[in-house]
């Protein structure tokens, strides 16, 4: 609170104060433990593109095994070594690739890769504030899970290998070494690792909320905020309700690891020995981690909600259609995602009437998404759409999120789910609406604010084809594996050739192999065009979008402090775009009313 | 020398191609369209929203050829009585979101495409409407209660309890193979517990247990057509899923808390053969639940036999105490055991109960 009565009474004595403190930063205060929200928005962006290669690239690889099974992989000894014997991956490593590939994708590139990056860039900047609540949480909150990062990507690399009971990690099997090489030292690993994460997440949540709730600029109302900030503040509150939930999940599975209790174990047999444990049940671990893992998948779509509403806005010139609606769709999907975990438990043997309910639930939910696509349509409706690549990847994200999202109107049907519980069509289900739906938010995000982070443009004509490729990719990946899924083919299988019932989509899987090899090779386009543009990129204006929301109006580069006189004053929603009347077809959220009466409307002539 | 040859030709591209985007970048400075607003210049704007339009063009005709072109690889034969069920909802379902699918992403790419920046043009200020967006959430409301209802009844009825006639089998998932057990005769299954469990006896069946003595364990399993079967599935170790894709059928195999689903099977093998006219037809029981190395592998056969040739087979089935009565002996010498066991055997049969 106080830094908002300094920046709005001591207004002179602010800036000087920053100058002074600029000169005063070494290296390693400005760029490693900085407490700038700009600095660790990027240092959280640059760990998620890392992370985002490394989950990539495993996928391709297991993408290897399944389309081409009959083939020898000896090019892969030099980089995989002993998990490739004899040309042949090892069935472990398999297991161990889908696990680590998902634990990073959801939790380390679209969690802390996606909302990391833009919470921590846009809340202050869009709000009007200097820096976040909490400096120093912010940027322990980022070392936390950077040290996180490091355990994980160790595990990698040791010899029993990284977790490898599907990131899930459903115990017996992650609990218990005996069952596989990757429940040993891999699977404490993983255990470690994520505690951390959740430190992490902690931190900077509190910090989110905190800040858009505290330190909001004068006129800027809850009801004026950016839909990028009612997203990212959902977000928060989800992760910091939802995280803590995890995080005795993962207690409990550690204490039957290591402490010999019995949460979760019960009547086992293995290798060679009955084991005393007695009276836990595998499905209280699934309850309490699914009580997370739901509100997870909100947590990774709302903030990229968020981006693209306010991507979609601007290069359609024209203000979000039902700004309240989609405020209120996001709330609605924010309170519904906690209560409808168990629909990934139809079959797990839990009480069918608890099916019955959660069937119920879960369809509900569709009606807020509904509302959200219809609302970005109708944007889009009598627009005059500028196609910058951010757009391209915001319109890409509303066809993926439709496609994705549907599948969701099957997968939440308890009677349907049987047949098709854990096959390709879950696995297409939830790849297009919040793994690719997700990724094009981030991408969104990245393409529309990277002037804003580093004071250049993004190149278009290579983000153009960055966008093509992969959102053809994309489709040509995911869709087939719908048909595979109505076969029920199951999901997790190193191979498929020894079932009549699944082996005669050997083409497809080759098709879907070639498709994924493609669209992560077009990963490599963006990476050259974000690493080039960095350093020479053509210069950014200000406001290179014409865009409404308060990071526009810092100077290119923004510095410590964002703005560097007094902080601005807001005094209209973010979406005035092409307001009948007025000058230009955008007016910022500092503009006054009273310097553009000839758009006013009405009710709005005697507002300031 | 080749793997050379083939780094330096990858080299030489990959300079080719940065030198291509140097010279685009370069010629757009002087043609004067890298200092106008992006996505506001002619050419990217028109390709852009071509090519938007061929997406949904060329990409929609091809995801409906994949669909009819896979249409029979992806609908598996179909083998049970509430499999016909599920089939239709999802099916029924299918055609909702199918024609949601459809019109948004039409508008999608449509708009996208009308809607393209001119310079002369402005868009239409238009924030919210409040009765459109009533009907547009009510619409779904409404068909998702509909969807809701209908899918509730036909879980209900899958999930409701057994008929009393149906055929017991009992199925365990253990690392890495199934393992079935039928009741014998007196149609009961005997007490098992994992401390019963050795090399011989692995699915730990307590043969102290009257109930146990002709229980047999076939390599296959074999149901009768047209007579409920009720599967009754647990787990030895791990997590494991009995998924009979035929049978539209699949339940989790958890250690400690025994699970169960029943089902009508419709036609047999033979018929099945025919119908399919693929004379190696076999209905195939697999896993789907990660739980090891050998995931991939836990097959397991599955025969729909005519009732009489059931019976025939079931009368053709040893007892497994009769095949091992080593294993006998030793549970009969240990008497001080069979008390415990007794105990024992209470407790699961209420759990069973209960579930």
């Amino acid at each position: 609170m106080s830094s908002t009565n300094i920046s709005t009474h001591e207004v002179h004595h602010d800036v000087h104060e920053e100058h002074e403190h600029h000169h005063e930063q070494n290296f390693i205060e400005k760029y490693i433990f900085s407490q700038d929200h700009k600095v660790i928005a990027k240092q959280f962006l640059f760990t998620g593109i890392f992370w985002a290669f490394v989950g990539g690239f495993l996928s391709i690889l297991f993408r290897l095994q399944l389309g081409w099974p009959q083939a020898t992989f000896t090019f892969l000894e030099p980089i995989l070594g002993g998990w490739v014997e004899n040309g042949k991956l090892s069935t472990e490593f398999y297991l161990a690739m889908v696990t680590m590939h998902g634990t990073i994708m959801v939790f380390f590139v679209l969690t802390a890769g996606l909302s990391g990056t833009f919470a921590n860039f846009l809340i202050p900047l869009q709000i009007g504030a200097r820096d976040m609540a909490s400096g120093f949480m912010n940027m322990l909150s980022f070392w936390i899970f950077f040290l996180s990062s490091i355990i994980l990507l160790t595990s990698l690399f040791i010899e029993t290998g990284p977790a490898s009971g599907g990131w899930t990690v459903y115990p017996p099997l992650s609990a218990l070494p005996q069952a596989m090489p990757g429940s040993g030292l891999g699977m404490t690993l993983w255990l470690v690792s994520m505690a951390l994460f959740i430190v992490s997440q902690l931190l900077g949540g509190v910090n989110y909320i905190t800040t858009i709730i505290n330190l909001r600029t004068k006129g800027m109302s809850m009801t004026k905020l950016p839909l990028t900030i009612w997203a990212l503040f959902l977000t928060a509150v989800l992760g910091l309700l939802a995280f803590p939930v995890l995080f005795s999940a993962a207690l409990l599975l550690i204490f039957d690891r290591s402490f010999g209790t019995s949460f979760y174990l019960s009547d086992i047999f293995i290798a060679g020995e009955a084991l005393a444990n007695t009276g836990g049940s595998p499905v209280l671990f699934q309850h309490l981690f699914w009580f997370l893992g739901h509100p997870e998948v909100y947590i990774v779509i709302m903030p990229a909600m968020g981006l693209v509403s306010e991507v979609i806005t601007t290069n359609s010139r024209k203000p979000i259609f039902g700004y309240r609606a989609m405020i209120g769709s996001l709330m609605g999907i924010s309170v519904l995602s906690f209560v409808v975990w168990a629909h990934h438990m139809f079959v797990s043997g839990m009480n069918p009437f608890l099916g019955s309910v959660f069937m119920f639930l879960t369809l509900i939910i569709a009606v807020p998404s509904a509302v959200k696509v219809f609302n970005w349509l109708a944007t889009l409706w009598r627009g005059n759409i500028r196609f910058s690549t951010a757009m391209l990847f915001a319109i890409g994200f509303v066809s993926l999120f439709i496609s994705g999202g549907l599948t969701g109107i099957i997968l939440g049907n308890s009677a349907l789910d049987i047949h098709l519980h854990d096959t390709y069509f879950v696995i297409a289900h939830f790849h297009l609406v919040m793994g690719a739906a997700a990724f094009f938010g981030m991408f969104t995000g990245v393409y529309h604010w990277f002037p804003k982070m580093f004071g250049r443009m993004m190149d278009e004509k290579l983000g153009f084809i960055h966008f093509w490729l992969t959102f053809i990719a994309v489709y040509l990946v995911f869709m087939p594996m719908h048909y595979l899924g109505i076969a029920g083919f199951p999901r997790r299988y190193y191979s498929w050739t020894g079932f009549e019932a699944f082996n005669m989509f050997a083409d497809m899987n080759t098709f879907i192999s070639i498709s994924a090899i493609i669209g992560f090779s077009a990963q490599f386009i963006f990476l050259f065009n974000f690493i080039y543009s960095i350093f020479k990129g053509r210069r950014s204006t200000p406001n290179p979008w014409h865009s409404n929301t308060l990071e526009w109006t810092t100077p290119v580069l923004p510095g410590h402090g964002n703005w560097p006189g007094p902080l601005p004053v807001v005094y209209r929603w973010p979406y005035d775009y092409s307001k009948p009347g007025a000058v230009e077809d955008y007016i910022p959220q500092t503009v006054p009313f009273s310097e553009t009466q000839s758009s006013n409307f009405p009710h709005e002539k005697d507002l300031e | 020398m080749i793997t050379f040859a083939i780094g330096l030709s990858i080299v030489l591209l990959i300079v080719i191609l940065f030198l291509l985007f140097r010279i685009g970048t370069l010629a757009s400075i002087f043609r004067g369209s890298s200092q106008r607003a992006v996505g506001t210049t002619k050419v990217s704007n028109k390709v852009n929203s071509v090519l938007l339009l061929l997406f949904l063009l060329i990409g929609g005709a091809a995801f409906f050829w994949s669909f009819a072109d896979s249409w029979d690889t992806m609908n598996q034969p179909l083998a049970s009585v509430h499999g016909e069920w599920t089939d239709e909802l999802f099916w029924i379902t299918m055609v909702v979101i199918g024609i949601v699918f459809v019109l948004t992403q039409i508008l999608l790419f449509w708009y996208s495409y009308k809607y393209q920046h001119q310079d002369n043009k402005r868009a239409y200020y238009y924030p919210h409407n409040n009765k459109i967006e009533i009907i547009w959430t009510m619409i779904p409301a409404i068909v998702m209660a509909l969807l809701v209802f209908y899918g509730w009844k036909t879980w209900t009825n899958i999930t409701s309890a057994a008929p009393e006639d149906s055929v017991v089998i009992e199925v365990m998932g253990k690392q890495f193979n199934w393992m079935v057990r039928y009741p014998g005769a007196d149609g009961k299954l005997g007490e098992a517990h994992v401390s019963y469990v050795d090399a011989v006896n692995e699915m730990g069946v307590n043969f102290s247990d009257p109930n146990s003595m002709d229980d047999f364990m076939p390599r296959e399993i074999h149901v009768p057509k047209g007579k409920p079967v009720l599967l009754k599935i647990r787990s030895r170790d791990v997590i494991h899923s009995v998924f009979m894709p035929h049978f539209r059928l699949k339940m989790d195999a958890v250690p400690g808390m025994p699970t169960k689903f029943w089902f009508v099977p419709t036609k047999t093998t033979a018929e099945m053969q025919n119908e399919t006219g693929n004379s190696s037809f076999n209905y195939e029981l697999a896993c789907t639940e990660i739980c090891g190395q050998g995931h991939f592998a836990m097959r397991f056969l599955v025969v729909v036999d005519e009732e009489d040739e059931f019976e025939e087979w079931v009368a053709s089935q040893k007892p497994f105490s009769e095949e091992h009565p080593d294993l006998l002996a030793k549970f009969t010498l240990d008497s001080q055991k069979q008390l415990v066991l007794e105990n024992k055997s209470e407790k699961a049969e209420e759990v069973k109960k209960e579930l």
